[in-house]
């Protein structure tokens, strides 16, 4: 309503116009100084200027003020800085394996016996969902240590099969209780849900006796 | 608002007038749910459920207040917080115990109510928006319950945060950052705690708001009714009060006692045992189970096993939310002409399959992912899609609905020659004249 006291106001809409039909041609006069303009110049209007820059403002602004928004979300600094973890495998013997925690996520180190090593290798790749091969998934040399992902890669929950006594499925690796993937001694999908091997994380050898992964 | 003998607000004091002349509040309730709300006379006892539904939503709210003064949003303390509530706070136990089965509650009352909804073809022009923001509801509904089942940050917390969260991982390219994106981490952790708390705090007032959209879109055609066939006129309808509140009344005396012979005797009955050990990132429950209210839709994630261009992952993710989106196009996938569901016999027979094939996908969801279970729970996903994509279109084909009574007095009253009326109000026939 206020608009109906300000002649001037360009924004006067029909209901105030309405209200108020004596300032219909106030309203209109800006109108046709416009069509002046047009025709004197170029074809823009100074106003277009004022209207486009203020839109663009109004736009830049808004993704600006959205963004902090949006990427508050993400990891903070602190989580970020768990990134990285040192293991020491020496006390892990043949055939044992360990759980231990990576970004707060808990990760598998097997230590493969040469049995174990030599039934992930009879498998026939190409029939595998995920195709790899258990040399791909460890360093060379040392491919009795096969370090993955604690993760289903399902739905993400912890596998049996990381300690002693543990169902370790079908296919004698891992098996993931929640919705059933068995995964094998290479920790490669072979039956159940899961689309995806059990993920190997970024990791190198310290030394003989110490990972860091991450 | 809908029909022209609704009853006019008459303020009864000159305080509620001075009140009304300002800011009409009185009378926008009496318009509602008052005397000014003219509702077809034959509502039968399933149409309590959206009250009831209101009501829930309204104990929900003010227990979750209350609970939110003494929990503590930490991945530390949240756990132990829990437990002071359940030990220490006064009456901290009742207050968690109608929380935590209100959400039983309402989710019962809610799937009662589309239920209904479904059989009495209550989607159907012209309350198909009051229907989608039903649907629209519901969908918040289990966001809110689904992070609130995470805040005790017990076992069952933490894994179904994990496991749903893991859901958006599924997504290609996008996915595992969208996944971290939303949980604030690696993992659920203090962050996704957090964040989870805060949203379940605001999701209530949000579906409140929706609530009122709902309620303001049924208020333009009025309530529909068993019959199907719309009001004609004043001989058709009663006000909603003292009719109706006395009716929703009972109904409320009912669903209380249900609810806290539950609440009293058995508070874990709807809950899982293994959420009272404090959530382990480094070990898995042996099964991890939803809510009940959610077995339905996690047997159709589960139901797809097989790659088939996409990962089967991604399949059961989109399913599970196709079951859902599916229901927004429910008033333009039946195109009969007949509207409620008892004149139309084939569609009758059909809907009860459709029931037994929920409840079978619902006792699936809730057991392991083993054989047979997984096979059951293909066939009821691949009969829940095909009811609503394939034999509800066809049924008006080959359907020959009953004959439909001419109006809803006429059903009321058949077989009687008076023109029966409560007392009170215009007898049948006797339009413009109103109750005292
Ligand atoms: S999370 Fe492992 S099978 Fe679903």
């Amino acid at each position: 309503m206020a608009t109906v006291n300000h002649p001037t106001g360009s924004t006067a809409h029909d209901g105030a116009a309405a209200h108020a039909p004596s300032h219909v041609h106030v309203d209109g006069a800006p109108v046709d100084g416009a069509h002046e303009e047009a025709a004197a110049g170029d074809g823009h209007r100074r106003r277009d200027f004022i209207n486009v820059a203020a839109l663009s403002f109004l736009g830049v602004g808004t993704a600006v003020a959205i963004y902090p928004l949006i990427n508050q979300m993400n990891p903070s600094a602190d989580v970020l800085a768990l990134a990285s973890a040192e293991v020491d495998i020496s006390r892990i013997e043949p055939g044992q394996a360990i759980k231990t925690v990576w970004r707060k996520q808990p990760v598998f180190i097997r230590n493969l016996t040469p049995q174990e090593i030599a039934a992930a290798n009879k498998v026939d790749v190409g029939s595998l969902r995920d195709p790899q091969t258990l040399a791909e998934r460890t360093k060379e040399g040392k491919q009795n240590w096969l370090v993955t992902m604690a993760v289903c890669t399902h739905l993400g929950c912890v596998p049996l099969g990381g300690s002693e006594g543990e169902n370790k499925g079908e296919y004698n690796g891992y098996f993931c209780p929640c919705h059933g993937s068995h995964y094998d001694e290479a920790a490669r999908i072979r039956k159940g849900p899961a689309p995806k091997n059990l993920e190997v994380p970024e990791f190198a050898f310290v030394s003989d006796t110490v990972i860091r992964i991450g | 608002m809908a029909y022209a003998w609704a009853q006019a607000y008459e303020p009864k004091s000159p305080l509620m007038k001075w009140v009304d002349q300002r800011l009409p509040l009185p009378r926008l309730v009496y318009g509602t749910v008052g005397g000014g709300y003219p509702v077809p006379r034959n509502l039968s006892h399933m149409y309590n459920w959206g009250a009831l539904s209101g009501f829930a939503l309204i104990v929900q709210i003010i227990t979750g207040i209350v609970l939110a003064f003494h929990y503590v949003p930490s991945s530390e303390g949240a756990f132990d917080s829990v437990e002071r509530i359940m030990r220490d706070v006064n009456q901290g136990w009742l207050l968690r115990y109608l929380h935590m089965n209100g959400a039983s509650f309402f989710f019962m009352v809610v799937y009662l109510h589309t239920f209904r909804g479904l059989y009495y073809g209550s989607y159907k022009a012209p309350r198909e928006i009051v229907w989608m923001l039903g649907l629209v509801i519901l969908l918040l509904m289990m966001a809110t319950g689904f992070m609130g089942y995470v805040l005790p940050w017990g076992q069952m917390s933490f894994w179904g945060a994990k496991v749903i969260t893991g859901l958006f991982s599924a997504i290609p390219l996008i996915g595992p950052t969208l996944q971290e994106w939303l949980l604030g981490g690696f993992a659920p952790d203090q962050a996704a705690l957090n964040r989870f708390f805060g949203l379940h705090y605001l999701l209530p007032f949000i579906i409140f708001g929706v609530l009122i959209l709902h309620v303001w879109a049924l208020h333009i055609p009025g309530s529909s009714n068993p019959t199907g066939v719309e009001v004609k006129g004043p001989e058709d309808t009663l006000p909603f009060h003292p009719y109706y509140t006395a009716k929703d009344g009972f109904a409320l005396g009912v669903f209380l006692l249900v609810f806290f012979a539950v609440v009293s005797f058995l508070p874990n009955y709807f809950g899982h045992v293994d959420n009272y050990i404090p959530a382990n990132p480094l070990s898995t429950p042996s099964h991890i189970v939803p809510e009940w209210y959610f077995w339905p839709f996690y047997a159709i994630l589960r139901a797809f096993t097989v790659d088939f261009i996409l990962p089967a992952k991604l399949w059961g993710v989109l399913g599970m939310f196709a079951a859902i989106i599916l229901l927004f196009f429910l008033p333009w996938l039946d195109s009969s002409p007949v509207r409620s569901g008892a004149y139309r016999p084939l569609f009758k027979m059909f809907f009860w399959i459709l029931i037994a094939d929920i409840a079978l996908l619902g006792f699936v969801g809730g057991l392991p992912a083993e054989e047979p279970y997984v096979m059951l729970s293909q066939l009821a996903t691949a009969y829940y899609f095909a009811h609503f994509l394939i034999i509800l279109p066809l049924i008006p084909k080959f359907e020959k609905p009953l004959p439909l009574p001419s109006s809803i007095s006429e059903a009321v009253l058949k077989g009687t020659t008076s023109k029966a009326a409560p007392a009170g109000i215009a007898a049948p026939g006797t339009p413009g004249v109103v109750h005292a």
